[in-house]
């Protein structure tokens, strides 16, 4: 790998890591887990001046749920964690569907939640997660904290709506108001190759009843596909065939997929809506506590 | 008294690798290992585009970096007659563009630096302007008569096609077609893929101006080709020549051409009379470098009613790429092809090929495969199982009605091949009892309840593997045969050299068992070393699965030679004349009085210190080995496949592999080639190829979007074995490492396509990949896999 040069700097507090940042005026990036950053340094897709490491930022690598049930990923939390969290397999489904899915075990021991979320690849797992769990970004800067919401956060391929000299140092998703379902599915030719079509889906439920639903897609379009005004469909409702099929249609309306050779713009949407209804159909069978 | 052969790691012994050792501690020596000092880095800048007249090129800019030593054109390859090499197809290439780019990833420059980043950085500062020309990316729009001409450098050339080959009985198979009940015909094609090792190519030059000697380190499975080559290319004395070509990571064919970069290695370090190593990195090695296959195919088949098969045509149309440079024995245009066949006893068969130029990466080379053997028998089981199906037989009675008999052989072909033994019906049998083959039928009814499609796909073919024989076997000229030199030192110790290079095929470990096998010295005392042209004896190297049928032959016949002037030393040591003299495992005896005998080690030491009067010291000879005929093994593959009708997805249920290679010299060994061979044909049939789109972009250049399988991924497989030696092999051993790359693809292919029979689908190019097999499905259509496709950038 002969990446264009580049500064290195691996400051040990945020606040140090903000003033590289802010000194660095749009040219310096920040390094967590590298897993789209080194390909692409690799690439020379960019060619930054200044790399600043955050990894030896102590205090960055916690999964918190707080007392008001919102869970709160700290921007060193690498997808294993998340896979192998007992407490996000029992409290949050989407995402640990989601997790095991994320490129490969390699990828996932040093990638991070945050990191991947912030690179908003069109075919990134976590950002769809994210929409569709209506979560949002705590980013820290020169002037202090904001909270972004994801709506909000993603504003296409691979941009977000980070200022240069900010860092996004957790990800939070909201408590549920009932209890959380979901599920993540991906259709992929090979682990870690780049998604066919990603479908994650949200669930509130109070017992039969959906109280709030998410819906949002990676892989099928020119940048993360919120889904979210789906869940009219469902809230408020019980899931029934007829409300599946009915929320399925709508998500796979709002895919915008392009025909390439991972298949036809047809077959992806079918596999959007197909996995939509798996989900929900898994989820209807499922007893509520 | 006799050693235990086993124990010794002889033959039959499943010896843990040598090579291993080094190999999981990181301790491996690969070119990139090798540092010399004062050594420079080479770049190359590559073409962005798949076909454009150069206009101009501008290198002021990367000549004016500091560090930068040497900026290289076409146009200064050019001035030393270097712009252009010889293919091994009686073609040639360009070394560095000089009036045309002809495919996407075409080396254009190369930059000579201090250090390997400096060198990338210049080769982003060099302008080049083209004139864009219109992409030719298949070979229907190579034939097209209004085509733009990709080889316009070649005086005489007309149009974009390459050559017209044919064998086989024009005349007697047409009249089986017309006495054919039934004429059953398919069209398949075998879409380009990429033998890609996990080491790319790189080489690195030391020319040193002092001695006239000029060393290469150089990722090769044939290094004295290359330095045949070399000798020819660089007009270079060949004795001031040494190739070395140290620890391989992978090769799989790859690693068997010369590619410009090694050209342009050498030339650099003669100029600037500095070391200078290039690596190519992955990409370069996806878009550039030799690849595989990439052939169409109509398939007809001649039938009587009860199954027999009278006839058949078989009409190919090749994409080589911008140059013609496959490897391959250079008499035949279209490789092996026409061993398509050669398991089933069928009276006449006829093939034409017909191959083209496209703005596409050059090569051809034999990925795993004696030289297109893996499309041959891939065709063959397609149609075969097409066949089976517009008879209306089951398909594995169609192979028994059809197959070549044990007591056939020897068995003539029908294009002309002598195959020499096999038990065909017996290894269908055991993969046919192994599979559940009676109770398919019960469970495709239950899965189907369950919404899921199962299908049962076989493949049986014998392949010809160990080119060559010198009669029909040439590489430009120089007959394939292979060679072996084994020096034993006065402790009985000994080294082995040979013509071939092993690539992480575990030749340290086997050959050293071959030794131990004829000679009785234990594997453990035996240091194999291959791959320096300086002190390997001359060889055509590793590919095609040649290096048990020929090196290995080799090994045997050197020890024979070796131990008959041991028995001379074993006479002289216990006084009695030769003829009363008896062998057995690592020893001679005293005819009579077995008790009276004297080990290998003895005579060695005597070889060295008590030889008798007028004998030459020492204990080593040579043996070069050009064989008789191919090795055939057989095998058979089965595989039981559930496709998820929702999404096109299809899983493994199963998968049963029985093999006959021979004698098995290494059952682990051979067990592991056919994993990794399994998992090649797995990634064909499902995942892996490398297409392009309408502007001849490569789609596949790197391993975002060219697949290879994971364990995630992967099936698991049985594996069963029948051994029928090799007749005419000195220890009865048959080639296998490709066996199942070749033979494993349609198995899968035939799996799938049997678990949609029932929906009018005939045929889906590979590979299957969910999208296709969703779509065939849904519309009751074949899929054909021709480029170009959507690219979606």
């Amino acid at each position: 790998m002969y990446p264009s040069r580049f500064k290195y700097e691996s400051p040990k507090t945020i606040v140090e890591a903000i003033k590289l940042l802010d000194a660095g005026k749009g040219d310096a990036k920040v390094l967590a887990g590298g897993q789209s950053l080194v390909p692409m340094l690799k690439l020379r897709f960019a060619f930054p001046d200044q790399i600043v490491d955050i990894n030896n930022i102590p205090g960055l690598d916690y999964i918190r749920f707080d007392a008001d049930g919102s869970l709160h990923i700290g921007a060193l939390v690498r997808h294993e964690h998340l896979e192998k969290s007992v407490e996000i397999s029992m409290r949050q489904p989407t995402i640990a569907a989601a997790a095991p899915l994320v490129a490969d075990p390699i990828v996932r021991a040093r990638g991070t939640f945050v990191g991947s979320v912030c690179h908003a690849d069109p075919q990134g797992d976590w950002a769809a997660t994210m929409i569709a769990l209506h979560g949002s970004i705590v980013v820290q800067g020169p002037k202090g904290k904001r909270t972004i919401a994801m709506k909000d956060f993603v504003l296409g391929p691979y941009a977000n709506s980070l200022n240069y000299n900010e860092i996004a140092i957790e990800a939070v998703i909201p408590a549920p108001k009932g209890v959380a379902r979901g599920g993540y599915l991906k259709l992929e030719r090979r682990v870690g190759d780049f998604a066919t079509a990603s479908v994650a889906v949200a669930l509130d439920m109070s017992g039969d009843t959906v109280l709030n639903a998410g819906f949002a897609l990676a892989g099928v379009g020119g940048k993360t596909i919120d889904a979210n005004e789906a869940a009219s469909a469902l809230i408020g409702q019980k899931l029934t065939e007829a409300t599946i099929a009915k929320a399925a249609q709508l998500v796979a309306a709002l895919a915008e997929p392009r025909t390439d050779h991972r298949g036809s713009a047809e077959y992806k949407r079918h596999i959007v809506e197909t996995f939509v209804k798996r989900i929900l159909v898994a989820n209807s069978a499922q007893k509520v506590a | 008294m006799s050693l235990n052969e086993v124990k010794i790691g002889g033959m039959g012994a499943s010896r843990r690798r040598v090579e291993d050792n080094r190999f999981i501690r990181g301790k491996g020596n690969y070119v990139d290992d090798i540092v010399l000092p004062g050594m420079l880095h080479m770049e190359i800048l590559r073409s962005p585009v798949a076909h454009a007249r150069i206009k101009s090129i501008d290198t002021s800019a990367a000549w004016d970096m500091p560090g930068v030593r040497l900026v290289l054109t076409g146009e200064m390859m050019a001035a030393r007659n270097l712009a252009w090499m010889p293919t091994l197809s009686y073609d040639t290439a360009a070394v560095l563009a000089t009036d045309k780019v002809r495919f996407q990833g075409q080396e254009v420059c190369a930059v000579i630096a201090d250090d390997p980043y400096i060198a990338k950085d210049a080769c982003g500062k060099i302008v080049v302007d083209y004139e864009i020309l219109p992409p030719i990316v298949n070979p229907v729009q190579a034939a097209a008569p209004d085509a733009v001409q990709i080889r316009d450098d070649k005086a005489g050339q007309v149009g974009n096609k390459i050559f017209d080959w044919e064998i086989g009985d024009k005349a007697r198979t047409d009249n089986a077609f017309a006495d054919a009940d039934v004429v059953s015909k398919i069209e398949l094609h075998y879409p380009r893929t990429h033998p890609s090792p996990m080491e790319t190519c790189g080489s690195l030059a030391d020319y040193d101006r002092a001695t006239g000697k000029l060393t290469v380190y150089l990722t090769t499975q044939a290094p004295h080709i290359v330095r045949a080559a070399v000798a020819m290319v660089a007009e270079l004395p060949e004795q001031n020549i040494r190739i070395v070509s140290p620890d391989i990571g992978g090769g799989f064919g790859n690693k068997v051409p010369i590619y410009p970069g090694y050209v342009v290695a050498i030339l650099a370090s003669i100029l600037t009379e500095k070391p200078v190593k290039w690596i190519e990195d992955k990409t370069g090695n996806l878009t550039s470098t030799g690849f595989g296959r990439d052939v169409y195919l109509k398939g007809e088949m001649a039938l009587r009613k009860d199954g027999k098969i009278l006839g058949v045509r078989m009409n190919t149309i090749s994409d080589h790429g911008a140059f013609f440079a496959d490897a391959q024995p250079s008499k035949f245009k279209i490789g092996l092809m026409h061993s398509a066949f050669a398991a089933y006893d069928i009276p006449t068969a006829h093939m034409f090929a017909t191959g083209y130029y496209t703005n596409k990466a050059p090569g051809g080379v034999a990925y795993r495969c004696s030289f297109r053997v893996t499309e041959a028998m891939f065709f063959q089981e397609r149609m075969v199982q097409a066949a089976a199906d517009d008879l209306g037989m089951d398909q594995a009675e169609f192979r028994r009605v059809n197959f070549v008999k044990d007591e056939q052989h020897p068995h003539r072909t029908a294009f002309g091949f002598l195959t020499d033994s096999g038990q065909y019906e017996k290894c269908l049998d055991i993969g046919l009892e192994a599979i559940g083959y009676k109770n398919f039928a019960a469970e495709k009814a239950e899965a189907a309840k369950r919404g899921r499609l199962l299908g049962i796909g076989i493949s049986t073919m014998t392949e010809p593997l160990g080119a060559g024989n010198s009669r029909e076997y040439d590489i430009l000229g120089i007959k394939m045969f292979d060679s072996a030199e084994l020096r034993i030192h006065m402790s009985g110790k000994a080294i082995l050299r040979t013509g071939s290079r092993g690539q992480g095929t575990g030749h340290e470990t086997t050959w050293a068992q071959i030794v131990a096998h004829e000679l009785g010295i234990p594997a453990d005392d035996i240091l194999v070393e291959e791959g320096d042209t300086d002190t390997a004896p001359f060889g055509m190297g590793t590919y095609a699965s040649r290096s048990t049928p020929v090196a290995g032959a080799a090994i045997a016949m050197v020890a024979r030679k070796v131990r008959a002037k041991a028995r001379k030393l074993a006479a002289h040591l216990l006084e009695v004349s030769e003829e009363d003299i008896e062998w057995e495992l690592g020893r001679f005896y005293v005819r009579g009085n077995q008790e009276r005998g004297v080990t290998i080690q003895d005579c060695a030491m005597a070889a060295y210190s008590n030889m008798p009067d007028g004998m030459e010291p020492g204990l080593e000879n040579v043996a070069y080995y050009d064989p008789p005929n191919l090795t055939w093994p057989f095998a058979c593959y089965i595989a039981k496949v559930e496709i998820d009708p929702e999404t096109g997805v299809w899983d493994v249920l199963q998968f049963v592999a029985v093999d006959d290679c021979g004698v098995r010299i290494n059952p682990m060994i051979v067990e592991g080639q056919i994993m990794g061979g399994l998992t090649e044909a797995y990634a064909m049939a499902n995942m892996q190829y490398q297409t392009y789109d309408e502007e001849g972009n490569i789609i596949g250049g790197n391993y975002m979007d060219f697949l290879l399988p994971t364990a995630w991924e992967t099936p698991g497989f049985e594996l069963y074995e029948v051994v029928t030696p090799c007749p005419h092999h000195p220890i009865g051993a048959k080639g296998v490492g490709e066996c199942a790359t070749v033979g494993g693809p349609a198995a899968f292919v035939n799996a799938v396509m049997d678990a949609l029979k029932d929906k009018g689908v005939r045929n889906i190019d590979m590979p299957l990949m969910p999208n296709r097999v969703y779509e065939a499905l849904t519309t009751g259509k074949d899929i054909y896999g021709m480029p170009p496709v959507r690219s979606g950038n």
